[in-house]
């Protein structure tokens, strides 16, 4: 279980954009990815969380090289994916896939289940006879959870739980090594997300795959994830053992992303405490100097206006890019303040 | 307490179906009921077929030439009497006849002229919009100069040149129709192309011009099929105006609208040789006008036109 | 002790829809009332007839909608009222707010000029009245700078802000009943418990009823007095959100509890999900919708489920626990 299949090295990605009118423009940079860094054992499932304009759906396409990073490497079995030419990097994407948040949109609604299915067998196995792709399909629909008999129908016929369950097909059906969820359940029902969740669990066992699962809440990751990377505005503030981070995060954000998530439960409910976060979201396109997090941080100090936090190891192997990470105790439940310096 | 075939989607009742494979519908087919629901669009396209065979078999079976003059009836209003159902003209020439060969005029070159149009629209707006960058900007650039020359100029130009010869009049109409084609296609491929089903496709290694081939023109091909019955009748109607103007087809070949052309100057003495050919004009406009609209009903924005 | 008369009494619902795959059922014989001050949650699935239960309400519908059945607000029926009639509630008695807070607000208008128009209509104060009014409620909805925020233009404010704009926009006419569709769904997660907050101060202070319609049942576990439990266009379980949450009686319920990951139990207990698809509203089946897919289904399933109501008005529609 040690061995490491996925390497990312400072990984950053920018986008210019263009303000302003005829005569004056400013070019301005958008860092929707700004610096991640992160290993990847086989078989292991890392949850990536952040809210919106953490960058994560950047970073999910970055590592895929669907697009090109401005900063940092992707090694990949230890080669880098960015320096690859055209045909190798196509070849190395037999063991990398994706599996997208919006089940009928990453579905060509003008072709069959089949047709779907088999588009990634066509192109990597141009020669291959009818009858086996049949059989291929068949049998992924059937370790999905889909009647092998629906195989002739189009996406508009299933309902949006089957039509992630197609997309899933879809990414397995080359037996990759690596699959990147971006949100695979935000669209669909309470109750069907479920079924995904512990589909996807189920299926990584069996292939042992190595899972990348991105969500916007961390009660999503929970359940799927051997460790939970949390982002915010292209940063990562925290990246620790899922048995730790739910019980003690290292990282003030992290916290209040654990206490913001209404609990099922009303008495719980009713004496759940404040985020303690103050203001709204900064825009990507101004972050606060220094530690990001800073303007909305209720434990934020001088220094951390002046210093970016380095991402870095503490003592029980978990990492945290906070200033004050060793000396707040974010204990949930319990949580002993020693926020005022 | 719960069962652990939560993996299952299957619908218990579909499970109990047996194991052949269920037929799919596709998005077409929908489309299509969709359009038989619509009477304007039936109606028209009926109507559509009716004109199309008489303008293929009529001048058959009528027993007038359309170069027949018949001194006996020069500007004879219709009657069934004299034989001539829709009148004759100024020279004796029967009417329906005229126009019946008038309109294989007319409908072929809205045939050739579209079917000029789409193939070069489709795939330079594809491609253009696909790859975009450098190359879509030096391609629209071309089209936006190509549309900025007077059109009327370009055809006179030709004419005199080449002469009245009837393979211009469609090669004239081809080159200036398929820039709108060009670029209602490339818009539409530029939403198309950050579609997720794309990126999916690019993430599995399939190569851009199978994408193009396979993701990106079949789904054009609802939004195409629309503008391919508004562009018909668009063409139909240079032609005619190009005609009228005295530039179209030379005799003794004849299109609606050099006929709308003779006809307008006998009005006040012969109307019957300016209604006949702007009735067949009119009625094929409106009818590809409600098929248009039947096809952008039924091809729902839904189904990612 | 006599309760209160009930604010909004809805009798036995009906809302379908005329499409050309055929007759869709949205609400199925729907019946439910709700008290002065009282916070009721309608909790339900795509497929449910949550939002379109509040639709029929306000007069919403779609073109090719019908209703049938009453909606008795103080004792008026608003099915039965003409738009005029209906307009005279809207935004003054009754307020709703939507999902999308981008397209709730008119983009083109600033902030205060839409907010000042529904005092104008609805109260028929002065314009400098109508104007503090709104400053007002901006304020009362923590917003900072509220006279900044009043002439500012919708695009200008994030998410948050513009949802607590539709909330002080929604309580501007001091309305009796506030219908809430999906306030949060579209929110950041520290963005919503922003708003879940909110509404829970302002539920405090005044005695606004509120219906708030939603799948998170989180949000409704900390909101919420009551809670309606819906599935394919019926309530199928409905209680206070004690009786609902601490002994749900209804198997969709249960497994709805059973199948939200939850941030308050181990993580390597197993979610336990719900077979089978959301009810195909051209199809639904005979007797109890919910048998195909329920875990405990049996022979009588195949007849409808009476309402049964245990003695602490704790109801819920199955065969299960009936003594027959």
């Amino acid at each position: 279980m040690n061995d490491r299949v996925l390497r990312v090295q400072d990984l950053g990605v920018d986008f210019k954009l263009r303000e302003g009118g005829l005569l004056r423009h400013r070019t301005e940079i958008l860092r929707a990815v700004n610096g991640v860094s992160f290993d990847l054992n086989a078989g292991e499932t890392l949850g990536i969380v952040g809210e919106s304009g953490c960058g994560k759906s950047t970073l999910a396409r970055a590592l895929l090289a669907l697009i090109k990073p401005s900063r940092g490497r992707v090694l990949w079995l230890g080669e880098d994916l960015n320096k690859l030419d055209d045909e190798a990097l196509r070849k190395k994407r037999e063991d990398l896939q994706i599996v997208f948040q919006d089940p009928l949109a990453a579905l060509n609604p003008r072709l069959t289940v089949r047709d779907i299915i088999a588009e990634p067998l066509w192109t990597f196995f141009p020669k291959i006879a009818r009858v086996q792709v049949d059989e291929r399909v068949r049998g992924m629909m059937k370790m999905v959870g889909l009647l092998p008999n629906q195989i002739n129908r189009y996406p508009h016929e299933f309902s949006a739980g089957q039509c992630q369950r197609i997309g899933i097909a879809r990414a397995l059906v080359l037996n990759p090594k690596l699959v990147i969820c971006d949100e695979p359940v935000s669209a669909l029902d309470v109750s069907i997300q479920a079924q995904i969740i512990n589909l996807l669990k189920d299926l990584q066992k069996k292939l042992n795959l190595s899972l990348i699962f991105i969500a916007h809440d961390l009660s999503v990751v929970k359940h799927i994830s051997d460790r939970v990377m949390v982002m915010y505005l292209g940063k990562t503030m925290e990246l620790a053992d899922r048995a730790n981070i739910y019980k003690r995060p290292l990282h003030p954000y992290t916290s209040a992303m654990i206490k913001a998530v209404p609990v099922p439960d009303p008495k719980l409910a009713r004496a759940a405490s404040d985020t303690g976060l103050t203001g709204d979201m900064p825009s990507p396109l101004e972050p606060p100097p220094g530690c990001v997090f800073h303007s909305r941080c209720p434990y934020s100090v001088e220094r951390c206006e002046l210093e970016v936090p380095p991402l870095r190891r503490m003592e029980n192997g978990d990492w945290s890019a906070c200033h004050r990470a060793e000396e707040l105790d974010l204990t949930i439940g319990s949580e002993a303040q020693a926020n005022k310096p | 307490m719960t069962k652990t075939a939560d993996i299952q989607a299957i619908d218990p009742f579909e499970a109990a179906l047996g194991v052949s494979d269920v037929k799919g519908r596709s998005p077409w087919e929908d489309a299509w009921h969709r359009l038989l629901k619509n009477r304007a669009a039936v109606y028209s396209a009926f109507i559509m077929a009716f004109i199309i065979l008489l303008v293929v078999f009529g001048p058959m079976l009528i027993s007038w030439e359309s170069d027949f003059t018949d001194w006996d009836y020069t500007s004879t209003p219709p009657s069934f009497a004299s034989g001539h159902w829709f009148g004759t003209d100024s020279v004796g020439r029967d009417i329906f006849v005229r126009t019946l060969e008038g309109g294989r005029i007319s409908l072929m070159v809205g045939l050739v002229a579209t079917i000029v149009s789409l193939l070069i629209g489709v795939s330079y707006g594809a491609i253009a919009g696909y790859f975009g960058g450098v190359a879509d900007r030096v391609m629209m650039r071309v089209v936006d100069i190509i549309y900025a020359l007077p059109f009327m100029f370009f055809v006179i130009l030709l004419m005199v040149v080449f002469g009245r010869h009837i393979v211009l009049i469609f090669v004239a109409i081809g080159a200036i129709n398929w820039l709108d084609m060009a670029r209602i296609v490339r818009g539409q491929t530029l939403s198309l192309k950050n579609a997720e089903f794309i990126v999916a496709a690019k993430a599995c290694g399939v190569g851009d011009w199978d994408i193009i081939r396979r993701h990106i023109i079949p789904n054009l091909l609802g939004l195409v099929m629309v503008y391919v019955t508004l562009i018909i009748p668009q063409v139909i109607l240079i032609e005619s105006f190009l005609s009228f103007l005295g530039l179209g087809v030379q005799e003794p070949m004849s299109s609606w609208g050099a006929l709308v052309a003779d006809g307008a100057q006998d009005m006040e003495s012969a109307p019957w040789t300016l209604i006949v050919p702007s009735v067949f004009l009119t009625v094929t406009l409106y009818c590809f006008n409600f098929i248009g609209d039947g096809l952008r009903d039924a091809l729902d924005p839904k189904d990612r036109l | 002790m006599d309760a209160p008369a009930p604010l909004l009494e809805v009798k036995d619902l009906d809302v379908g829809f005329d499409t050309p795959e055929g007759e869709v059922h949205a609400v199925n014989r729907l019946n439910f009332s709700i008290k002065p001050g009282e916070t009721l949650a309608l909790v339900g699935e795509s497929g449910s007839g949550k939002t379109q239960t509040a639709m029929a309400i306000l007069g919403l519908l779609a073109e090719n909608g019908h209703m049938r059945g009453q909606a008795l607000f103080k004792g008026q029926d608003l099915l039965k009222m003409t738009t005029p009639e209906l307009n005279r509630y809207r935004g003054s008695e009754i307020a709703m707010i939507f999902q999308d807070p981008m397209t709730s607000l008119n983009p083109y208008l600033r902030i205060g000029k839409q907010m000042v128009e529904v005092v104008m209509h609805h109260q028929g104060r002065a314009k400098a009245e109508a104007r503090a009014r709104a400053v007002e409620m901006l304020r009362a909805v923590r917003i900072p700078d509220p006279e900044r925020c009043f002439r500012q233009y919708p695009h200008e404010f994030s998410g948050g802000m513009r949802q607590r704009v539709m909330v002080a926009m929604g309580l501007l006419c001091a309305p009796d009943l506030l219908i809430a569709d999906e306030p949060t769904a579209a929110l950041d997660v520290t963005v919503q418990v922003q708003i879940t907050h909110l509404m829970s101060e302002l539920r405090k202070r005044s005695n606004t009823a509120i219906i708030l319609i939603t799948h998170d049942l989180g949000v409704v576990a900390g909101l919420c007095d009551r809670v309606m439990v819906m599935y394919a266009g019926e309530a199928v379980e409905c209680g206070s959100v004690e009786q609902v949450y601490y002994d749900p009686k209804h198997p969709y319920t249960q497994g709805l509890l059973n199948s939200v990951p939850r941030l308050d139990r181990p993580e390597d207990m197993d979610l336990v999900a719900i077979a089978g698809n959301p009810p195909n509203l051209l199809a639904l089946p005979e007797g109890c919708k919910f048998r195909d897919r329920c875990p405990r289904a049996f022979e009588a399933c195949r007849e409808k489920p009476p309402m049964q109501l245990t003695e602490d008005r704790h109801a819920y529609r199955c065969f299960l626990g009936d003594p027959k």
